[in-house]
């Protein structure tokens, strides 16, 4: 049996099925709202594993689940290309991992500016500029790539955009789709400042045993879904 | 022997070569607190080096290397001249499938002696190539302290050559940099923007005007930034005779005493190296009299510029292809400085990889 993750609540979710359910994979929950239990329907050989969308990367690099939906987000943040591949795009869940900075910082627009900024900062401070993220190695990565020196990263698990206001950041590195809550939080994201554009992945585990049935399943879910990659 | 013995073997044999050679064995936690290398080297350390939390130390950090307690040591309580020699593990996360293993034994040789620098130098180079005598390596050197007194010897703002020093680790952004400042790069359409902006207004109206102000960086801080960019957006390019030196000399590769003639050629039309030139040459001379070739011993001016290093002057490795550098070393004044709060004292050094060696011997 191959074990498709799927997020198990919200929008995610739904989107998630409608975009199986247009290829005529139909999957749905059973049970009572509270049970997270699904079935597959339309294809054999395949069981929906509902996960917490955050757990997905994690279960995929265990090899417990053959195939799962999550941000790219999360599986760039967390896996390694020896680790999944990327079976196909879902189009939806998009956003984008930007850096921002207080509007006020007039002097800041640019990833340049803000390296600039951070040398000054560090000397006025005596300590390095914190930028808060829980996208260490992207936006880890990214700077590094880009030579910048003097910051470090300050983890947030939530309300990231709030940390500048209550003092633990001087700047942030965040998920965003329209800005607005970066706005309301008087923070503006830098001109060349877009870390990663994420959206919903199919994705396969590289780790998890493929037997000769599960291939078989695969090849049958794969030309439903319209898809040619191979994780194996 | 297992391979770890034959490693430890090969490791004893080369520290007791380093203790025959003057230096005083020292030992080093493998549990380092992460804020000194964090302030040290900066965030980028974390993707190499591996971090645990202490509940009562807080944040530690496997010892990524033996440089920075061993000149904490040193700076804390150590006379001088002092030579120090160590064996231990290092621990750095390496990248997936590079294969290249995370935990392995370094043994390395530090010289702190403010008298004679070229002649330090001269004699960690000698001393390690002694030491690897046989295992066909290739020796490369280079110097750091040339570039980084070209970069103050510009006819620039002071601004722009603290930019450029800041950097010197960073090639592509120091190149990024070098590149406006000497006219070759367009302006960024988002700085033109940006000082577009600036003009409208005094910095603090402008400030005034963005809004409701958050953050610990102060309004005195942002203005004084804004006021430095106009400044430096009328700072006229490096001259491009100026510029073409500094392109030269990032890519200049040759045997050594090669690289010292072009380097005095180009002195008259780059003073400022001047001083750094004799240094090079004082150590060409230390070097020859050890018996090293400076006929072909190779040069390259840009060697040992990658992030987490240090080195500020002397740099070399011995290489061997398909392996990471068996040995690398080099001199690192500012780190001292930096360590010391202050106090200084000139320090070269160099690490060797017993692993590698004991693998290039056939001994595992």
């Amino acid at each position: 049996m191959i074990r498709v993750g799927v997020p198990s609540k919200g929008r995610l979710m739904q989107d998630c099925f409608d975009w199986f359910g247009a290829r005529g994979v139909v999957m749905r929950r059973t049970g009572s709202d509270r049970e997270y239990s699904g079935v597959v329907e339309g294809v054999e050989g395949v069981v929906p594993v509902l996960l917490s969308a955050g757990e997905i990367p994690r279960e995929l690099a265990a090899g417990r689940i053959h195939l799962g939906v999550t941000g790219s987000d999360l599986v760039r943040e967390q896996l390694g290309e020896d680790e999944v591949a990327e079976i196909a795009k879902l189009g939806f869940g998009q956003a984008d991992l930007v850096i921002a900075v207080p509007h006020v910082w007039i002097d800041v627009e640019t990833v340049d500016d803000l390296d600039a900024a951070a040398a000054g900062f560090r000397k006025a401070h005596g300590h390095r500029l914190r930028i808060a993220t829980k996208y260490h190695r992207l936006v880890r990565d990214f700077l590094q790539t880009q030579g910048v020196a003097d910051y470090q990263l300050v983890d947030s698990q939530g309300a990231t955009e709030g940390t500048v206001k209550n003092g633990t950041a001087e700047a942030i590195a965040d998920i965003t789709s329209s800005g607005e809550t970066l706005r309301a939080n008087h923070l503006r994201i830098l001109s060349d400042g877009l870390i990663h554009c994420s959206e919903a992945v199919l994705w396969a585990s590289r780790v998890a045993e493929w037997t000769a049935e599960d291939r078989a399943a695969f090849a049958g879910l794969a030309s439903k879904l319209g898809v040619a990659a191979q994780p194996f | 022997m297992t391979p770890k013995a034959a490693i430890r073997a090969e490791g004893e044999r080369l520290l007791q070569a380093f203790v025959q050679a003057g230096a005083v064995p020292v030992e080093a936690e493998i549990l380092q607190p992460a804020g000194t290398l964090l302030d040290l080297y900066g965030e980028d350390i974390r993707a190499r080096a591996y971090v645990t939390a202490d509940p009562v130390r807080g944040e530690m950090m496997l010892r990524p290397d033996f440089t920075v307690p061993v000149v904490q040591a040193h700076m804390a309580h150590g006379a001088e001249p002092a030579r120090y020699a160590y064996l231990g593990e290092v621990f750095r996360k390496q990248m997936r499938g590079s294969g290249r293993t995370s935990e392995y034994l370094q043994v390395g040789y530090e010289v702190f002696d403010r008298a004679t620098p070229e002649a330090a130098d001269a004699e960690v180079f000698a001393l390690f190539r002694d030491l690897l005598t046989g295992l066909n390596l290739r020796p490369v050197t280079g110097d750091i302290g040339i570039l980084m007194a070209a970069v103050r010897g510009l006819e620039t703002s002071d601004s722009r050559k603290a930019a450029l020093l800041r950097h010197v680790w960073r090639p592509v952004r120091f190149k990024a940099l070098l590149d406006r400042f000497a006219g070759r790069a367009p302006v960024p359409a988002g700085r033109l923007a940006l000082l577009q902006r600036l003009k409208a207004g005094t910095p603090m109206a402008l400030i005034e005007e963005a809004g409701t102000f958050v953050g610990l960086r102060s309004p005195e801080e942002i203005a004084e930034r804004a006021e430095a960019l106009v400044a430096d957006a009328e700072t006229p390019p490096i001259k491009a005779t100026e510029a073409a030196l500094l392109y030269d000399l990032l890519s200049l590769e040759a045997p050594a005493s090669h690289a010292l003639s072009h380097l005095r050629g180009i002195t008259p039309m780059l003073p400022a190296i001047g001083p750094a030139v004799d240094r090079f040459a004082t150590r060409l001379a230390a070097l020859a009299a050890r018996g090293v070739d400076v006929a072909t011993l190779a040069f390259e001016a840009s060697h040992g510029r990658t992030a987490l290093e240090y080195y500020d002057g002397f740099v070399f490795s011995f290489l061997k292809d398909g392996m990471p550098p068996v040995a690398s070393g080099g001199r690192y004044d500012a780190l001292t400085a930096v360590l010391g709060a202050g106090a200084f004292i000139p320090a070269v050094g160099g690490v060797i990889r017993p692993g590698l060696v004991a693998r290039l011997k056939g001994a595992i």
